[in-house]
């Protein structure tokens, strides 16, 4: 109080950041990477290193050369601090290097075979060598649709029970059930495939859409067991508790409390199940095969998948169908992302 | 009556029930059996697996496991039928350790710096792109290897013949050194970094805050408090995710099977155009199949399926030891 009456020119106190960088760090560190890029491209051009790996790692060298040479007034504690964020950072940028690199030529070498009615033809009339304007992938989008579907309807039923009884019913085998969806969620896919071929096809004596879906379910069920079982993890004890206090049963608790309260994230639950099971190749090789052309009957005969479309066109092998399986990968890729997308929406809006 | 006796007055301890109502009890009973659906299936993949192979067992024995011979006798009669997957089960392991040592450096570094180095600003944006990452199907990934990544991987590996070409693994008896495992266990570990990461990504966030502080107080930097509290915290839990991504890595199909030539023959040369892979054996040899190779193409999915269910097991049982540490 008597402060403030002292201090005739009293000025409003600007909040400080210490942490910030100073104007100079942030100068010093720009000079620190121009100069690496500079020198690494003196480097690339006396020792021709080809490719963009041989100059990301001559670029990496520079930067901690570089680095070194910026920090060298500092204490070896500092230094060493220094040259492990640059370690670090590329070891970051490497990890994430090959997803780059997979949307990147997913987008430009998928985008050669698109056209207007990419998404609804089919390939009945359409060689995988003829010009990339004719056929589509029309016939592989609904066949893969089909059997998700089913296995969906199969699948988000028994996840949702699983999570039920891990959160609502906690009963004694909660330990061996978590236990065993860890385990499943680990079964190799083909394995799933082989599974469904001894027993679906082979009973059945043809491939068959319902097959696939059958082998999907298998691979979908943990994805959606897991993700149910956060989601309820999440609903606070006190709404149970409400529930029970009103007099309602467990059952009523369950279904009129608990599941309301996160049904959105039980949607989420599916949708990453479906992301998950989309793009699995392997077993659908072993169960549902690939057509050419339409087909929507699950229950006997071959169905047509968007991977399988893609691995027939790649092992084809020539240059159209190459183009072909890129331009499938990337409806596969947009598929998945808008799914996870949607998954994230859904998520926040919570 | 005063208020120190009513105080003292303890009541004595009730036995507490819970009686569950019948509607309640079939609640139960039906979510423990939804829940069993899980057991249930693994339990029929196990039978299945089992019965179907059990004939191809019998009849080769031991030497189905450590064999190198794969004759259906399909086009020469001549030949004996022999099926045996000794060279594919010694090349799915080593397509998956090379995957390991490519996968775990990258993703203890990528999990560090999402957490620790990256501005906050794009903290978010970066944990979604991993979630993304996990999400492109194995396909793409095999697509993407033998497409575009297959010319770097011929770089690299030309580079290590040269230099490092008297060490017995990276000689090679031919310079092609495409569709080697080594390509195929880069390409694979570029397809578990996604899953080890976020493991890892995880059980580094959990690291007490205020441990970190201490360090800071103390006057280290954030190296020495990396060094010193998170890295030895989420040991476990990025050993449990490891492995994790190695069950993923040992029975991944065509990722492998798109970049890797398949040859039944030991080799220990990484570099060598040719390798093996258990689960790749089973997508190539199956359109063709005679009855008694599709038996033998079971058995060869019941040893992946052992395989894979072990260390997945392991994994899963590190993982919840680690989780539950932290929430004690």
């Amino acid at each position: 109080m008597s402060m403030m009456q002292n201090s005739d020119s009293f000025s409003e106190v600007q909040p400080e950041r210490p942490w910030a960088k100073r104007p100079e760090e942030v100068r010093r560190s720009a000079i620190k990477f121009v100069v690496a890029a500079v020198l690494a491209m003196v480097v690339v051009r006396f020792t021709g290193m080809a490719g963009i790996d041989g100059w990301a790692l001559v670029l990496l060298g520079t930067i901690v050369v570089a680095t070194y040479v910026a920090a060298r007034k500092l204490s070896g504690k500092d230094r060493k601090n220094a040259l492990v964020a640059v370690g670090i950072s590329a070891l970051a940028l490497l990890a994430f290097a090959p997803w780059l690199s997979i949307l990147i030529s997913v987008v430009t070498k998928g985008y050669q075979a698109l056209h207007w009615t990419y998404l609804f033809n089919d390939m009945r009339v359409t060689t995988p060598d003829d010009e990339l304007n004719m056929g589509g992938v029309g016939h592989a989008v609904v066949g893969s649709l089909i059997m998700v579907a089913i296995a969906t309807v199969v699948t988000l039923p028994l996840g949702i029970l699983s999570g039920i009884y891990l959160t609502e019913v906690r009963g004694r085998l909660t330990f061996l059930v978590r236990f065993i969806v860890q385990s499943m969620a680990g079964v190799p896919s083909i394995v799933a495939g082989l599974f469904v071929f001894t027993t679906v096809v082979q009973t059945m004596g043809e491939y068959s859409g319902i097959a696939g879906a059958a082998a999907l379910s298998v691979l979908m069920l943990p994805t959606v067991s897991r993700t149910a079982e956060e989601v309820l993890k999440l609903v606070p004890d006190d709404l149970r508790n409400a529930g029970y206090a009103l007099g309602a049963r467990q059952w009523r608790t369950a279904f009129m409390v608990v599941l309301p309260t996160v049904k959105s994230g039980l949607i989420t639950a599916g949708i990453l199940g479906v992301a998950r099971v989309i793009g699995e190749t392997a077993p659908l090789l072993l169960t549902s095969l690939a057509t050419n052309g339409f087909a929507i009957n699950p229950f006997g005969g071959t169905l047509g998948s968007l991977p399988t479309y893609t691995f027939s066109l790649l092992q084809y092998g020539t240059e159209y169908a190459v183009a072909r399986a890129w331009s499938g990968a990337l409806v596969l890729l947009l598929i998945v992302f808008g799914l996870f997308t949607l998954a994230r929406r859904l998520g926040r809006k919570k | 009556m005063r208020v120190s006796d009513v105080l003292m007055e303890v009541p004595e301890k009730r036995e507490m029930h819970v009686t569950y109502s019948r509607a309640d009890r079939i609640f139960r009973r039906i979510v423990t059996a939804g829940a069993l659906t899980s057991l249930i299936i693994l339990g029929l993949i196990a039978l299945f697996l089992v019965l179907r192979s059990a004939e191809v067992f019998r009849t080769f024995g031991v030497t189905y496991i450590t064999g190198t011979e794969w004759n259906n006798a399909a086009f020469d009669p001549t030949i004996p039928v022999e099926f045996s997957i000794g060279p594919m089960l010694v090349g799915t392991i080593v397509v998956s350790l090379i995957a390991m040592v490519v996968a775990v450096p990258l993703s203890i570094g990528g999990a560090l710096f999402i957490e620790f180095y990256a501005p906050r600003s794009i903290y978010k944006t970066l944990v979604s792109l991993l979630d993304l990452a996990a999400a492109i199907p194995s396909l793409v990934f095999g697509l993407w290897g033998i497409q575009v990544f297959t010319n770097i991987g011929i770089r690299w590996s030309n580079f290590l013949n040269d230099w490092f070409g008297w060490i017995p693994i990276f000689s090679v008896e031919f310079e092609n050194f495409g569709r080697s495992p080594f390509i195929a266990g880069i390409v694979l570990g570029s397809m578990v970094v996604p899953i080890t990461t976020s493991v890892a990504r995880e059980v580094y966030s959990r690291t007490p805050r205020d441990l970190i502080d201490t360090c800071y107080a103390l006057g280290s930097s954030k190296w020495g408090a990396i060094r010193a509290v998170v890295l030895p915290f989420g040991k476990s839990g990025v050993i449990g995710g490891a492995m994790l991504g190695l069950g993923r890595a040992l029975g991944e199909t065509v990722a492998v099977f798109l970049v890797l030539n398949l040859s039944f023959r030991y080799t220990y040369r990484i570099l060598d155009s040719e390798g093996g892979n258990v689960a790749s054996i089973i997508a190539s040899k199956f359109g063709e199949a005679t009855d008694f190779e599709i038996q033998a193409l079971i058995a060869a999915g019941l040893v992946l399926f052992v395989l894979t269910l072990m260390v997945n097991m392991a994994a899963s049982a590190i993982v919840q030891r680690s989780a539950g540490k932290v929430n004690r």
